[in-house]
């Protein structure tokens, strides 16, 4: 064999599934193997490599019985934010401790009636709060990447869905799921030079996903490459009545948009994401992409969205009053950790300060503060008007492009430990994905280059609500020009 | 906007978490730093702006009040610190 199968795209493995040329079984055990030799990332929480097994085994039983589903025998790794029957889900943090769900979550339920493998559970920012995928009881990711100047620091790699990002980009899993809430599929995504794409708001349902902030999150793939982006997500995306947003409409065969036909198309490039002190090194990057896409027919548009500098604030006031109160279930008596008290109040207390780290801690305190009696006005009735004029500007921009191409992060991966002097430092992380999250609207990042230093670069596509087919089919183009081929040093050939 | 150890503590206080005595200071400065970023937000002039109330433009579904669901008490406290005879349990609330 000519290629590792761990090095295979989703694409790749199901071709050469159905030729017969290897089975689920043994796609499985290279990827589980890989995982072993690579423990040292920490991007899994949880192994399951008895149910994988069983898995693949029922997989090359269905495909013998002609029983062939959309990732039929593709190992992936799931973010422990899903909860899955019968397997622990953490959600990273302490106050989840032992919890077992009894129920599977409605996106994992899809991958597997598509045939899809669950290599594990994939490590993750606690309750998926963070960039850097250093706020996990389970300890940080470690990214799979190296800078050239200073190979022996260890980098983050990004978060919330670092374990994902970090398991993909080293071949540990073919695909895995990510979610999103206001950069974590894209900016680790980004972060590990692989494809993310958080879908429109709706398009997968939210059941059965520990909930963050409802308003705003949204499950998606993460791949390798863009066909694979497709094909996975049409594997997990779907209306599902037990999720009152999710969207009642029908899941396109996303693969079928990939034409790689983008002339004429117009492609818009906000000038807000352009302040000043942008690094240069992904300014440049950006305008090689636009002109990528110009190479292709396609006809660059400058547009204004001229409230993306409130997107960020906004966010720090929506994002933690919601968290406050979904979070508010954990309360030591249902479920999950119990740290005893006196009083009922006592033990409430107690558990949920034991139970939960500083940055949820931190967020769960904003939220409740900006909720509370004489200040919901002043903060969370204000930022959902800011939200409505930062959708109001996407809106107004979508009637003169097709789809509006900025840079994914502001920078390239950083060293584990940096960034942790100030939250507003590591918030700053996401604030070109953000807007698109209050939005509710889909955008992907793909791998564009490396930076100096020889890490990872993304580049991100927004698009109208709906229509992650015209953002993938341009995605799809864009990685063609980019020919991003290559990988992180961290990887067991 | 600067909170100060009091408020810091009423806030802990609603949300049902204990903070130690000899956190509280720097969780007053940490979070007075995010309240002091988030409010920039004054600046915009938001009159006449309806708050967004639903992400997508959809309108809520509708479904009948019926029980659709239940009758597995078991399940439900398999995963309780501690349950008894298909309850939970927990510390004495009524003297």
């Amino acid at each position: 064999m000519t290629t590792a199968l761990t090095d295979l795209t989703i694409a790749g493995a199901l071709d050469g599934l159905a030729k017969g040329e290897f089975t689920a079984v043994e796609l499985t055990e290279a990827h589980l193997r890989a995982m072993e030799a690579a423990r040292g990332l920490n991007a899994f929480i949880t192994e399951t490599p008895d149910l994988a097994l069983e898995r693949a085994r029922a997989s090359d039983s269905r495909r013998r019985g002609g029983q062939i589903g959309s990732m039929e025998g593709i190992p992936i790794g799931m973010k422990d934010l899903f909860c899955t029957e019968g397997v622990r889900t953490t959600a990273a943090s302490h106050i989840l401790d032992g919890f077992t769900p009894p129920y599977e979550s409605t996106v994992s339920a899809n991958l597997i009636k598509a045939g899809a493998v669950m290599l594990g559970k994939t490590n993750l920012d606690e309750f998926a709060m963070g960039s850097a995928n250093i706020t996990s009881h389970h300890g940080p990711v470690v990214s799979p990447w190296r800078r050239r100047s200073d190979p022996g620091v260890d980098l983050v790699p990004g978060g919330s869905s670092g374990g994902s990002a970090a398991a993909v980009a080293a071949r540990l899993a073919m695909a895995a799921t990510g979610t999103d809430t206001g950069g974590s599929i894209r900016q680790p995504a980004s972060f590990c030079g692989i494809v993310g794409i958080k879908p429109t708001y709706g398009r997968c349902s939210r059941w059965g996903v520990v909930a963050f902030a409802s308003s705003l999150d949204q499950a998606g793939p993460m791949t390798r490459t863009v066909r694979d982006a497709a094909i996975m997500l049409g594997a997990m995306a779907g209306h599902d009545p037990k999720d009152s947003t999710s969207a009642p409409i029908a899941v396109p065969d996303f693969t079928k948009a990939l034409t790689g036909e983008v002339r004429g198309l117009r492609i818009g490039v906000p000038r807000e994401y352009r302040p000043e002190g942008l690094a240069p090194e992904i300014a440049a990057l950006w305008d090689q992409g636009i002109d990528w896409l110009r190479q292709a027919g396609a006809v660059p548009v400058e547009i204004t969205l001229p409230h993306t500098r409130h997107a960020l604030a906004t966010y720090y006031i929506v994002a933690p009053a919601e968290a406050s109160s979904n979070l508010a279930r954990y309360d030591g008596v249902r479920f999950g950790l119990r740290v005893e008290g006196k009083t009922l109040d006592e033990l409430y207390r107690k558990t949920r300060g034991e139970g939960f780290g500083k940055e949820v801690r931190r967020r769960i305190l904003i939220g409740t503060y900006v909720l509370s009696a004489g200040y919901y006005d002043a903060y969370y009735a204000k930022a959902q008007k800011l939200r409505s004029l930062i959708a109001r500007d996407f809106r107004e921009a979508f009637e003169k492009v097709d789809v509006i191409l900025t840079p994914t992060a502001p920078s390239a991966a950083f060293g584990l430990g940096e960034k942790t002097d100030n939250p507003i430092t590591m918030y700053l992380n996401d604030v070109f994905t953000i807007p698109t999250s209050l939005a509710g609207l889909p955008g992907l990042s793909l791998p564009a280059g490396l930076s100096a230093d020889g890490l990872p670069l993304g580049l991100q596509l927004i698009g109208r609500p709906f229509d992650e087919e015209t953002v993938l089919n341009v995605a799809g183009v864009m990685e063609s020009a980019a020919g991003f081929t290559a990988r992180p040093a961290r990887v067991e050939a | 906007m600067s909170l100060d150890k009091t408020t810091v503590t009423a806030i802990a206080h609603l949300a049902r978490i204990e903070v130690p005595e000899d956190e509280l200071d720097h969780l007053a400065s940490e979070l007075s730093g995010i309240l002091d970023f988030v409010e920039q937000l004054a600046e915009v002039d938001t009159d006449g702006v309806e708050p967004m109330t639903s992400v997508a433009a959809m309108v809520l579904p509708r479904r009948a009040d019926a029980v659709t669901d239940g009758g597995y008490p078991d399940k439900i406290l398999a995963n309780a610190p501690e349950a008894d005879e298909g309850f939970f349990l927990v510390p004495k609330v009524v003297e």
